[in-house]
């Protein structure tokens, strides 16, 4: 006996195994993303003020990622219906866009993330002066960029300083802080378009804190890293798969073009769920 | 059609067809359902076994707190390392952090690597398809890779002991931030292996509900389903929903553990005096809540297919009919659904408020009532019926007072304000174990003695499985029975020297202490847990010898059973039925009036 229904649909439900299969899987994995939701709620309704990050991310980019996962969206469907009317050529075209977006969305998020990792928080021992916008203000904790050696070093935290000897270095600061209201801070940065930083000398005795924006560096940035992370998993694995599909697997399109159109469906409804996690991720996390 | 109908000539006529495969392919990369269920069945009788040999080792310590553990203390001592490669325990006495060890991974090993594969990948992947009347399940690759990613989580798990620092030591649960804030690398073993668990689990929970949902044979409706299936296609869903969120915990833990992030590390936390190096800002209550929303399901995970196995048993040899099929299925569903809602009752003294206790107080009542209407179903399917006390029935019986007493134990824990006495008490843990050990380690072994002809085409020992059934019914209450006692009388758990610090032996004025005879138990417990030992010598013996020298079996159906199951050649082809089976009537249709012989198959027309 041959497992029935693996192309054809079951009379009484109407869908074949893959799709069950499919649909289940999707349901566990809104359950996975469902707790990580979650935790973002509970930890920021719990986070001790002043210490919630926002505003550090870049806000045209992530919306232009956005719109590359929407694109690829649209291409999958297309590509889909192509296939179901027998058009061979155009699914391979519309696919081909699709894996290219997904390409492109996971290289500006490399970018992106190494962009963070140079970026700096200092905590200091005693209060400096620094800009926010066109005020003067004294604070402990600055944000910016660190110059040693001529060089933009990144990762570096508390323990770096103190494993590498170092006793001092230059810090480009940010004319902001995210201690700022959404309102001051998008104010400050405006007017400070095109001013040179203030660059401060500090040195190793007088830091409190460092540490770049990675994971450890706040509550926020572990949500960001974690989330963005199994995200961009999500989407390399579903971009594996439907290039897969596309490249090598396309010789099932001769011998069964039915299973073949059925696997182009199923990576599309994973396809359609990692879009999905990006439209809620991208709110939480760059805008709110 | 009748099963006893396939020859042997049959069988042989039917594999001819198929060229012969090799040893990898037939034993280690099969997708054969059957060859997967056995798969699993081993390893994870394999696990239980070790995880017992890792308690045993325990209650030593706590009966005689710091001798050297008998037998295998030398052996233990040239293995265990710490963190700067010297030995833990040079004398073969059990040090705290041993016993931290060995209970997480006691928890860990007999949740997740020997009751759950046991009861839904090695029973479920066997004996599901069958009874729906399925070639196999709807995935076979699928299938073939949730066991091998299984086997690697359970390898990662047990070589996590042999590292400097040896395994995991914060307890099964994991609590955060203890569980970060342990320095060996224990911890990050243990949460890739979990990953790797959970990821198993969540591959075989979508291949099971996708084959019950679109694998059914022609005629068999979801009415017709035998209530093991039904049992299976819950807990299906119960793992497929309740396990991501503590993947996502589980990732959230390893951020915390590898990357220096902050999830579940409050502000402020200090570690040995000093400040940890973290942001803070994270919850440690968070942990609590996503662990539990796993675990609380996963304890219907650990009896829902128990309680199948037992209903399959118990129908078979009372020749009747399941009393209140509906009411059955009915609960199993109802017992899915209220376990998402109920997982806070193990937090009452966490402080998360009165208002939310009250809550999953009454959630944790209410579940209470499924699970009350099933034991009773099934009690009332024994009235009237000419019982046949076979090994597989004699399991199926003492599980019946075995998990009520384990149930209705539990409701005193249910309660906020008796939790606060009993909650974290030995008290716990005999109301667990009865669950689980007595209640459905004797559902799973009812289910080996009574599929084993099926697997082997030989029957299993009667007079060896009695002996083990006398054996183990004994010494498990002598193992847990007296916990309760304990537990009432305020011993906590989790103490490497079974409480004798806070007991009157050590201090004789203490207010409060624990009584001599409390601390005495444990050496009652102790040997109990050693008879318990012993009598499964027995039955490991008869699994293996029955294998080859079993009586072999003069039909396909041994035990006269109506499930589809027992309609195939022994043991079932690849492919599983030689015809397409047709589900005509009802799973359960014993000693019909007028019907020729005292069991109908479902396949009868």
């Amino acid at each position: 006996m041959d497992i029935p229904y693996t192309s054809k649909p079951r009379p009484d439900t109407g869908i074949y195994n893959a799709k069950v299969g499919i649909w289940l899987f999707l349901a566990s994995e809104v359950m996975l993303f469902g707790a990580l939701f979650s935790a973002y709620i509970l930890l920021r309704v719990g986070a001790p003020e002043g210490t919630w990050v926002h505003g550090m991310l870049n806000i045209p980019i992530g919306t232009f990622n956005t719109f590359v996962l929407i694109t690829s969206s649209v291409t999958v469907v297309l590509g889909w219906a192509a296939l179901q009317l027998g058009n061979f050529q155009k699914y391979k075209f519309y696919q081909a866009i699709t894996i290219l977006c997904a390409l492109g969305f996971m290289g500006i998020k490399s970018f992106e993330y190494a962009d963070k990792f140079k970026h700096y928080e200092v905590w200091l021992k005693n209060p400096v002066t620094v800009m926010h916008g066109d005020k003067e203000v004294q604070t402990n904790r600055v944000l910016g960029h660190i110059e040693y050696d001529g060089k933009h070093p990144y990762f570096w935290n508390t323990r770096t300083l103190r494993e590498k000897g170092i006793e001092g270095f230059k810090f480009e600061a940010d004319p902001y802080h995210y201690t700022l209201s959404p309102k001051e801070l998008a104010h400050a940065k405006s007017v400070s378009k095109g001013k040179p930083h203030v660059v401060l000398d500090i040195k190793t005795a007088d830091v409190e804190r460092l540490s770049a924006f990675v994971p450890s560096h706040s509550t926020y940035f572990a949500v960001y890293f974690t989330l963005t992370a199994l995200h961009g998993l999500h989407v390399l694995g579903g971009a594996l798969v439907i290039f897969y599909i596309w490249g090598p697997g396309a010789k099932m399109w001769k011998s069964d073009p039915l299973r073949y159109t059925n696997r182009v469906e199923v990576s599309g409804l994973f396809w359609h769920f990692v879009d999905l996690v990006w439209i809620f991720l991208f709110p939480i996390i760059y805008l709110l | 059609m009748q099963a006893t109908t396939h020859t042997a000539a049959h069988h042989g006529a039917h594999e001819a067809h198929h060229h012969e495969p090799s040893f990898l392919q037939k034993y280690v990369f099969s997708t054969d359902h059957k060859v997967i269920g056995i798969q699993y069945g081993l390893t994870s009788l394999g696990f239980l076994l070790f995880g017992f040999l890792l308690m045993l080792c325990m209650r030593w310590q706590i009966a005689h707190p710091g001798e050297t553990i008998p037998v295998v203390g030398k052996l233990l001592g040239s293995i265990l390392r710490n963190m700067d490669g010297s030995l833990m325990m040079p004398d073969g006495k059990m040090t705290y952090d041993v016993y931290n060890i060995f209970g997480a991974m006691h928890g860990t090993i007999m949740v997740f690597l020997a009751i759950v594969p046991l009861a839904f990948g090695a029973f479920g992947n066997y004996v599901t398809p069958l009874m729906i009347g399925a070639p196999d399940m709807a995935f076979p690759r699928l299938n073939m890779a949730s066991y091998h990613v299984f086997l690697l989580g359970g390898i990662v798990m047990f070589a996590s002991f042999f590292i400097p620092g040896s395994a995991a030591q914060s307890g099964w649960t994991s609590y955060s931030p203890l569980a970060t804030t342990v320095t060996t690398h224990g911890q990050a073993y243990w949460l890739v292996g979990m990953v790797l668990l959970i990821t198993s689990s969540l591959l075989g929970a979508v291949n099971f509900i996708a084959t019950i949902i679109q694998l059914r044979a022609p005629g068999m409706t979801w009415m017709r389903l035998p209530f093991f299936v039904w049992a299976q296609f819950v807990t299906g869903f119960l793992l497929l929903l309740a396990f991501p969120p503590l993947e996502a915990a589980g990732i959230m833990q390893l951020m915390d553990n590898v990357f220096g992030t902050s999830f579940f590390l409050p502000t402020g936390l200090a570690v040995g005096g000093r400040i940890a190096d973290a942001s803070g800002g994270g919850s440690p209550l968070l942990w609590q809540h996503l662990f539990w929303f796993l675990a609380h399901p996963e304890v219907y995970v650990l009896i829902l297919p128990g309680m199948g196995i037992v209903a399959e048993v118990i129908a078979n040899n009372t020749r009747k009919s399941l009393w209140g099929y509906k009411s059955l299925v009915f609960s199993a569903l109802a017992i899915g659904f209220i376990s998402f809602i109920v997982w806070a009752h193990h937090m009452y003294l966490t402080g998360m408020g009165t208002k939310i206790s009250a809550f999953f107080q009454t959630t944790t009542m209410i579940i209470s009532i499924p699970s009350v209407i099933i034991l009773t179903c099934l009690f009332i399917s024994l009235w009237g019926g000419s019982i046949r006390f076979t090994t597989p029935m004699l399991f199926a019986l003492a599980f019946l007072p075995m998990f009520g007493i384990g149930g209705l134990t539990g409701l005193p824990l249910g309660f906020a304000a008796s939790d606060i006495h009993l909650h974290d008490t030995y008290y716990v843990i005999a109301h667990f174990h009865y669950v689980v050990a007595p209640g459905t380690i004797f559902a799973l072994f009812a289910g080996i003695y009574y599929w084993f002809p099926k697997m082997t085409g030989r029957m299993m020992s009667e007079f060896w499985g009695k002996v083990h059934f006398i054996g183990s019914f004994i010494f498990m209450n002598v193992v847990f029975q007296p916990m309760f006692a304990q537990g009432m009388a305020g011993m906590i758990r989790r103490m490497a020297d079974g409480g004798l610090n806070y007991s009157k032996i050590s201090h004789p004025d203490a207010i409060g202490g624990l009584d001599k005879i409390y601390i005495d138990l444990h050496t009652v417990i102790l040997w109990g847990a050693v008879g318990l030992a012993i009598s499964q010598i027995p039955f490991i013996v008869n699994l293996f010898v029955s294998i080859k020298k079993g009586k072999k079996v003069t039909s396909d159906n041994p035990w006269e059973a109506t499930t589809l199951d027992w309609q195939t050649p022994t043991p079932p082809p690849h492919g599983n039925f030689t015809k397409e089976p047709v589900a005509h009537r009802n799973p359960y249709d014993y000693s019909l009036p007028g019907a020729a012989k005292d069991f109908t198959p479902q396949n009868q027309p």
